[in-house]
């Protein structure tokens, strides 16, 4: 059997001491990261599921499973792939995002454009995405990713704060995303540019796909991170002023916007100082659409049409309680 | 060959004024042969929300069918239907959680949410959302439909003219897709009706 064959990483061990660990959830990575096939069960869900090797994983019932990755299709898209047919590609974020640190906070921000392949699928999606109110985190790279990685950060930040009843640090999130990156070895495709302002002061981070991480006063990440960092290289200084700081940050943006074919639109900025934040949503609107008539098209052809069935709705309907509520 | 020009599609979405559109292709083929032209891709959850799934054939349906299901559960646990934005995201939660094996389909979702506000967007695979306020589109046929879609749609249009802007749009970019066409589909919903109309299109 070719699981037992694999090089688990460290010694080669019994395939049933790897079970027994892999019940206890403590090495997540050895199975998926030594594998060619990921197996087909669903992990972490509960453990006995672990044992059925021959059968198919939650063979019936879809319910709400406990959470993780699941690599029930893999074998399938598998065979699709060897029979000749191309994986898909994902919508991706090419992208510029930047931040630096001005002398009261952190100021960061990004373009808005969502690539598909050659083709822009969203000229003005958002890039900048919310941690805590204090700490906000760019994203480039594959846009399913970025998303998933911030919003469940996002939640394990709250409830942290929730038990320490402290607001969050940069740091935790810092922590918090890089062993999650790093843990899935770069498959989950996820720069970040992630800044905040905590009681310790401003901070400002990158953390790349593979889960190493820098501590700069100004850094950017995408495909127009260098048209951006020649920018902030020219003219970055210490000490920098609210305006001043928006106006560097939006000059590096257009740069990549203008320069980058994988940046494009409006440029999206966010100020974060000591107990404030402030989300400047289409603070610059370089590539407005000009060229539209104020016509429109008008049809003169109408479409054919076959067959037409018309559903009538409900009405909704607000039941108001009148009355006194019930007594004892 | 990409998997999704296995079996070909094409589904676009329009916001009008208090009302939304959905539309699709109504071919399924097998590569280059066609075997059906009365697929359905667009599914009503319930009375104020749609989804349409391009892609593999055999993932649209699967997927249809869980989240079905999924909505049910949350019918009889809430009492109530789920929002739009709320189905958006639960459609996401499930797609990403297949992130290193995906189903092999694009959703599009539609629906009216509070004060019959119209709500659209879009996934890739891997539950990407794309939320857009003016059009979303998917499928085989689709960089001919963003091209016809951001010539001819408006904002702010009645349902008559939106059923009228959006079934141009379609059939003109079906026309240049060879794996999609055979006639279209469209849905157009108001908060007091729900009109589905079969399009006659090019046969070919």
């Amino acid at each position: 059997m070719d699981l037992l064959k694999v090089n688990w990483g460290r010694r080669k061990h019994s395939l049933f001491y790897y079970l027994f660990l892999a019940s206890k959830q403590l090495f997540p990575l050895d199975l998926y990261l030594f594998s060619p096939n990921p197996f087909r069960f669903d992990q972490p869900s509960s453990s006995s599921r672990l044992f059925d090797f021959g059968r198919m994983s939650q063979a019936g019932v879809d319910v709400p499973a406990k959470g993780g990755f699941s690599f029930d299709l893999c074998k399938r898209n598998d065979m699709l792939i060897q029979k000749g047919l191309k994986a898909p590609s994902f919508l991706k974020t090419g992208t510029t995002i930047v931040g630096l640190i001005f002398k009261d906070g952190v100021i960061l921000g990004a373009d808005t454009r969502a690539t598909e392949g050659p083709i822009v699928a969203d000229k003005n999606c958002e890039k900048i995405h919310y941690m805590a109110p204090n700490i906000y985190c760019c994203g480039a790279g594959t846009a399913a990713d970025t998303e998933a990685v911030t919003d469940m950060v996002s939640s394990q930040l709250r409830l942290h704060r929730y038990q320490t009843g402290r607001d969050s640090r940069v740091i935790t999130a810092l922590t918090l995303l890089k062993k999650h990156l790093f843990s899935y070895q770069g498959h989950v495709s996820a720069a970040l540019v992630l800044g905040g302002v905590d009681i310790t002061g401003p901070h400002l981070h990158t953390i790349y796909p593979h889960g190493s991480t820098d501590t700069l006063p100004f850094a950017t990440m995408g495909s127009g991170s260098l048209a951006a960092m020649s920018v902030f290289e020219a003219k970055y200084k210490e000490g920098l002023t609210r305006d001043e700081g928006i106006k560097l940050v939006a000059e590096a943006i257009c740069s990549g916007i203008f320069n980058d074919l994988g940046s494009g639109s409006n440029v999206d900025i966010c100020v974060i100082t000591k107990g404030h934040k402030e989300y400047l949503r289409n603070y610059m609107e370089p590539n407005p659409r000009t060229y539209v008539s104020s016509k429109g098209y008008s049809f003169t052809k109408k479409t054919e049409v076959l067959r037409t069935k018309i559903t009538p709705l409900m009405e909704r309907v607000e039941i108001t309680e009148v009355g006194e509520a019930m007594e004892e | 060959m990409s998997i999704f020009e296995y079996n070909g599609s094409a589904v676009v979405a329009m916001v009008g004024k208090n009302c939304f559109a959905i539309a699709s292709d109504r071919r399924l083929g097998v590569q280059l042969q066609t075997i059906a032209t009365d697929f359905q891709r667009i599914s009503k959850i319930h009375d104020r929300v749609f989804i349409a799934l391009s892609g593999l054939a055999t993932d649209v349906q699967t997927l249809y069918q869980r989240l079905v299901f999924r909505h049910k559960l949350y019918q009889l646990r809430e009492e109530r239907d789920m929002k739009p934005e709320t189905f958006a995201s639960l459609v996401s939660a499930i797609l990403y959680e297949k992130r290193f094996g995906p189903y092999l389909c694009q959703p599009v979702i539609a629906g009216l949410g509070e004060d019959d506000k119209p709500f659209i967007c879009t996934m890739d695979s891997i539950g990407a959302k794309e939320l857009a306020k003016d059009f979303v589109v998917s499928g085989t046929a689709s960089e001919s439909l963003y091209g016809a879609c951001e010539a001819m749609y408006k904002p702010d249009m009645e349902a008559e003219e939106l059923f009228e802007t959006i079934s141009q749009a379609l059939l003109s970019s079906v026309d240049r897709d060879c794996l999609s066409g055979w006639g279209g589909h469209v849905y157009v919903v108001t908060p007091t009706e729900i009109k589905e109309r079969i399009l006659k299109g090019r046969m070919d």
